[in-house]
């Protein structure tokens, strides 16, 4: 018994201990979305960000979704601090209270950004597109040119890889239906859109892989479970010069986005993540993430000063963006919980 | 009494094997008992109403009325949207009104902030002018259905049903209805793997059944290295194997039995092989158990009266051998109900069971009723089942 | 034996052995299949041909998500195992000495986290942690790991014990030890291996345990079946075969150490197989 009782005095000093070492001591968190765009904030920011300021920072990934950031913050699980969001989620969380309004004088003043890179709970990450995404080395000869090429899997056989979102879905079909770029939300706001753009989707559903989080896609590609996916063009090119692949992009029917960084209303380091913040949208520290992973800057003079060869494959480069699409937020804000239970139960089907 | 005399005749004999389990009861009462518990109140309770607007659920409960609400109602409900909106916590009754009627999230907020600009609230008329949806029962009935304590919605939005505005249970539009179609497919996902494990695992538990303990044993360890080594680090191999780049077809490629490589992962094939894989032990090991518990004696009987093998092993052997099989069975048919990493992994989309819903109003979706309401509906069958396997169990032997 | 058979009966004997021989080789193959695989020279999953290489293996030493999330699952691996032992010793042992109607219903409390879906149990854990704030601790996952643990232990040791004579222990307690003395002096030196078995399936049970860390491990907290799930979901290359081929070798001299120790305790009585739990 006295054996037993040894026992369990160890046992309550350790949970103790393990109690202990819960949320007020774990470091700084920020949380990007793995894979190679994560490897290029990591080494173009991260690194030198403790290295300078002493400050250790600890990483997570996610894929999306407001909801994930409520149950966060309401659930009470403060375990995140800086945050990279899509539009329509910084959107949401704003108007909810999950994020921590921005001192926009201690960033530069708002002045500093590209318009679509402002606003009152988050700061621009990356500017960035969905394009279609090949292998060239499977694909020889003239490659899918448009999103009714990406549907037609008789002149290309083989899956597609495609985001399990309705968001991008169902905007992709509407256009591979025949319907031009600029009238794509205007027939999405209407029900018989939404049926048309499902109806689209039924087409390709036998043929594709659902991917859920974009780090998938170089090795959905690479390992030939899909001729083509859905993507985001730095995964890819940052595969070409890494793994010495011959990924293909094609940028017609593009959609194109900012993404954000917002700081968490419960994070329990406010004043580090500000720190972390400011540190991240630095025009020289946003300059050396291009050579990382193409990516479209946010920052003014970051987009002045950075080498203009590092802007191909970006949406910077107006080549690219000549049928391209702005991603409509106040739609997805509007429709988003409706148009993702429809696509979640299409999905399971 | 003469129970109390016994008692202090030997009082060491009577606690002390109740104070040896107790720390492990309590322990467990604490840390799993209490967290399913409270898990699954949430599928049938409704708080957040109660919470954020208490005086619009106390006014909701009484007005029992379907159709349009008194004024009152309506003011008491503008109210405190406003001060819900002010001090950051109407995202609560939002979200949950919009599990309800989807656009509610959107109507709550520009209603709040319109209200906040100035605009009247003081009726159901005033409301309407901000929004046509406030002069429509649906968002009224939306409300009362969620005015707390408890609540029929999250049980009824698990078997794709809900409360229309007059409170009739109806179904759900059918381009959203999901769960009952994942519920029928997890059962049946669930029943084949155990079927698969039946037809696999019968003859081998029947041969190391039937062999000496010295040549059995080496190939027992065949069943258990694979029922040692993690289920992940399982499906994990599977998931190298059975890619389209992968070893199996490769090799199936290579000695000419197929063309051009098929798709093996990321559909219901790729479930279905690796999770019999995964649960094959879990059959073979109970009913290697029972088989070697039967006695060879029968069966010897049976032939020495002129019984061919074939009939005496349906007629006195198989009989003894359905308890085990029917015990390997069930706990094979019980994990694969609950399973969420294989399917996740080597499934796709329209393979996914009930676990990857409970999963994604979890992390993905703040709705945790749903989640419970979900988790609650996949362990009632289950309960039934062990219940019936007991009783099989029971009635078998005698 | 054989002689006896007649013929129709030794064709089945020899069908029934092809078959079974195909079963082992889909209960085995694919796990051993993993272990060449890990050691490609390339990224391509494939069988090497030429050359073999550690590649692989030193991706994972060198990279500090693997070895981080190795020592966390270590590290919630024994916490676990020093929780769940002693706990389900003495209730195994209890349970053994009990004679009471009671009986029943304790072994179904103790045996519940074996027969709730393993998902269920997971957000069960989530939705008690995390508004406790013990989803960024390890805490909540090593309380999680223990109830699921506790029963495994209960089983092997209530197994180890089957053989015990409890007349025995009550004589010594007869002749003026205290029930103390008599469990640590006469029981405990019995039962050893079965409870050095006991805690090596709680060990391997944390330490295999994928669901209900994926819901509860904070980013600090990531062990390594979680960082197999998100391997295996994100990049599915030759380094997860080498992790899989280390768990393997692990989970395979745990378990054979168990075995031997379960083999030890049988000297006194014969075990029963504890049956594990799925993912």
């Amino acid at each position: 018994m006295k054996v037993a009782l040894r026992l369990l005095g160890a046992l309550a000093l350790l949970a103790g201990s393990a109690c202990g070492s819960g949320s007020d001591v774990r470091p700084l968190t920020v949380v990007g979305w793995g894979g190679s765009s994560q490897d290029a904030h990591r080494n173009a920011y991260w690194n030198s960000f403790t290295t300078s300021s002493g400050i250790p920072l600890r990483e997570d990934s996610w894929r999306g979704g407001v909801g994930v950031i409520r149950t966060k913050v309401i659930g009470g699980d403060a375990s995140w601090d800086i945050v990279q969001v899509e539009t329509e989620d910084l959107i949401l969380g704003c108007e909810e209270g999950l994020f921590q309004r921005l001192d926009w004088a201690a960033l530069g003043g708002r002045d500093a950004f590209i318009p679509s890179a402002v606003h009152d709970c988050g700061v621009g990450a990356m500017l960035w597109s969905y394009v279609i995404g090949y292998d060239g080395d499977r694909i020889k000869g003239a490659g899918p040119q448009s999103w009714a090429d990406f549907w037609d899997v008789k002149r290309f056989p083989g899956k597609r890889g495609m985001r399990k979102t309705p968001k991008y879905s169902l905007e992709f079909a509407l256009m591979a239906d025949g319907v031009p770029a600029g009238q794509v939300y205007s027939t999405l706001r209407t029900p018989a859109g939404v049926d048309r753009a499902f109806r689209k989707l039924d087409e390709i559903k036998p043929h594709v892989i659902w991917w859920s989080s974009i780090s998938q896609v170089p090795d959905l590609l690479g390992s030939r479970e899909v001729v083509m996916s859905v993507t985001s063009p730095g995964r890819l090119i940052v595969a070409n010069r890494t793994e010495g692949r011959n990924f293909k992009l094609d940028w017609h029917g593009n959609i194109y986005a900012v993404d954000y960084w917002v700081i968490l209303a419960n994070s329990p380091r406010p004043a580090e993540a500000a720190q972390l913040l400011r540190y991240m949208t630095r025009p020289e520290n946003q300059a050396r993430l291009a050579r990382y992973i193409p990516t479209g800057l946010t920052s003014v003079e970051a987009n002045r000063i950075v080498d203009p060869k590092l802007k191909q494959n970006t949406p910077s480069d107006p080549a690219n963006m000549t049928d391209a699409l702005e991603l409509d937020a106040d739609f997805w804000v509007e429709y988003g919980d409706q148009l993702t239970q429809r696509f979640n139960a299409w999905v399971a089907r | 009494m003469p129970g109390s005399r016994a008692k202090s005749a030997d009082p060491r004999r009577r606690w002390w094997p109740f104070a040896l389990v107790a720390p492990l009861l309590i322990f467990l009462l604490a840390s799993f008992i209490l967290p399913v518990v409270l898990m699954l109140s949430r599928a049938l309770t409704d708080r957040e109403l109660q919470t954020v607007w208490p005086d619009s659920a106390a006014a909701l409960r009484h007005w029992h009325g379907n159709g349009l609400p008194p004024d009152v109602l309506a003011q008491r409900v503008a109210r405190e949207m406003v001060a819900a909106r002010r001090n950051g916590t109407l995202n609560r009754v939002a979200n949950r009104l919009n599990y309800d009627m989807v656009g509610s999230r959107t109507l709550l907020y520009g209603t709040a902030d319109k209200l906040l600009a100035g605009a009247p609230g003081n009726s159901v008329a005033a409301l309407a002018r901000i929004d046509p949806r406030w002069g429509r029962p649906a968002i009224w009935a939306a409300m009362r259905h969620a005015d707390g304590p408890l609540t029929s919605h999250y049980l009824l939005a698990a078997l794709d049903r809900r409360l229309d505005k007059d409170d009739r249970i109806v179904g759900v539009a059918p381009e959203q209805a999901v769960f009952t179609a994942i519920y029928l497919r997890t059962f049946k996902i669930s029943a084949l793997v155990a079927l698969f494990c039946i037809i696999l695992g019968y003859p081998v538990a029947y041969l190391l059944a039937s062999l000496p303990e010295r040549r059995a044993n080496p190939l027992l360890i065949l069943v258990l290295l694979p029922f040692w080594t993690s289920a992940l680090v399982r499906t994990a191999a599977w998931a190298v194997l059975l890619q389209t780049d992968g070893v199996i077809n490769s090799l199936l490629q290579a000695i000419g039995l197929l063309d051009a490589p098929v798709q093996l992962i990321y559909n219901r094939l790729g479930v279905y092989i690796a999770m019999t894989h995964v649960l094959l032990p879990f059959f073979i090991l109970p009913l290697y158990g029972v088989m070697k518990g039967i006695s060879p004696v029968a069966m010897r009987a049976a032939s020495s009266l002129g019984a061919s093998p074939l009939r005496a092993f349906l007629r006195i052997y198989l009989p003894q051998t359905l308890p085990g099989v029917a015990a390997g069975a069930i706990i094979v048919f019980t994990l694969a109900l609950g399973y969420y990493v294989t399917p996740a992994l080597v499934g796709g989309g329209a393979d996914q069971m009930i676990s990857a819903s409970i999963a994604f109003y979890t992390n993905q979706s703040l709705n945790w009723g749903m989640a419970a309401a979900l988790s609650l509906l996949l362990l009632a069958p289950l309960l039934l089942m062990l219940l019936a396997g007991r009783t099989l169990a029971r009635a078998v032997p005698a | 034996m054989s002689s006896h058979r007649s013929r129709p009966e030794r064709i089945g004997r020899v069908l029934l052995i092809l078959f079974c021989a195909l079963v082992f080789a889909f209960l085995v193959l694919p796990i051993l299949a993993v272990i060449p695989l890990s050691f490609n020279p390339g990224s391509f999953l494939v069988f090497p041909h030429d050359a073999v290489s550690l590649r692989w293996y030193r991706v994972l030493a060198g990279s500090p998500q693997w070895t981080h999330a190795f020592g966390n699952s270590l590290k919630i691996a024994a916490a676990t195992t020093l929780i769940a032992t002693p706990l389900g010793t003495l209730a195994a042992i209890g349970l053994a000495a009990m004679r009471s109607r009671a009986k029943v219903p304790i072994v179904a409390i103790i045996t519940a986290p074996l027969a709730v879906p393993v998902v269920v149990v997971a957000i069960a854990f989530y939705f008690l942690f995390a508004p406790l704030g013990l989803v960024n601790g390890p805490a909540g996952l090593i309380v999680a790991h223990s109830a699921l643990a506790l029963p495994f232990v209960v089983i092997v040791v209530h197994a180890a014990l089957s053989g015990i004579d409890f007349e025995l222990l009550r004589a010594a307690a007869s002749l003026g030890a205290r029930p103390a003395t008599v469990l640590a002096r006469v029981l405990a030196p019995l039962i050893a291996p079965g409870i050095a078995a006991g805690a090596v399936f709680a060990f391997m049970t944390s330490f295999d345990e994928a669901t209900v860390a994926l819901f509860i491990a904070g980013p600090e907290q990531r062990t390594l079946p979680i960082q197999m799930f998100e391997g295996v979901r994100e990049q599915v290359s030759p380094a997860i075969a080498a992790a899989a081929t280390l768990l393997v070798i692990a989970s395979t001299l745990l378990l054979g150490a168990a075995e031997l120790l379960r083999r030890r305790g049988e000297r006194l009585r014969v075990g029963s197989t504890a049956a594990r739990s799925g993912e």
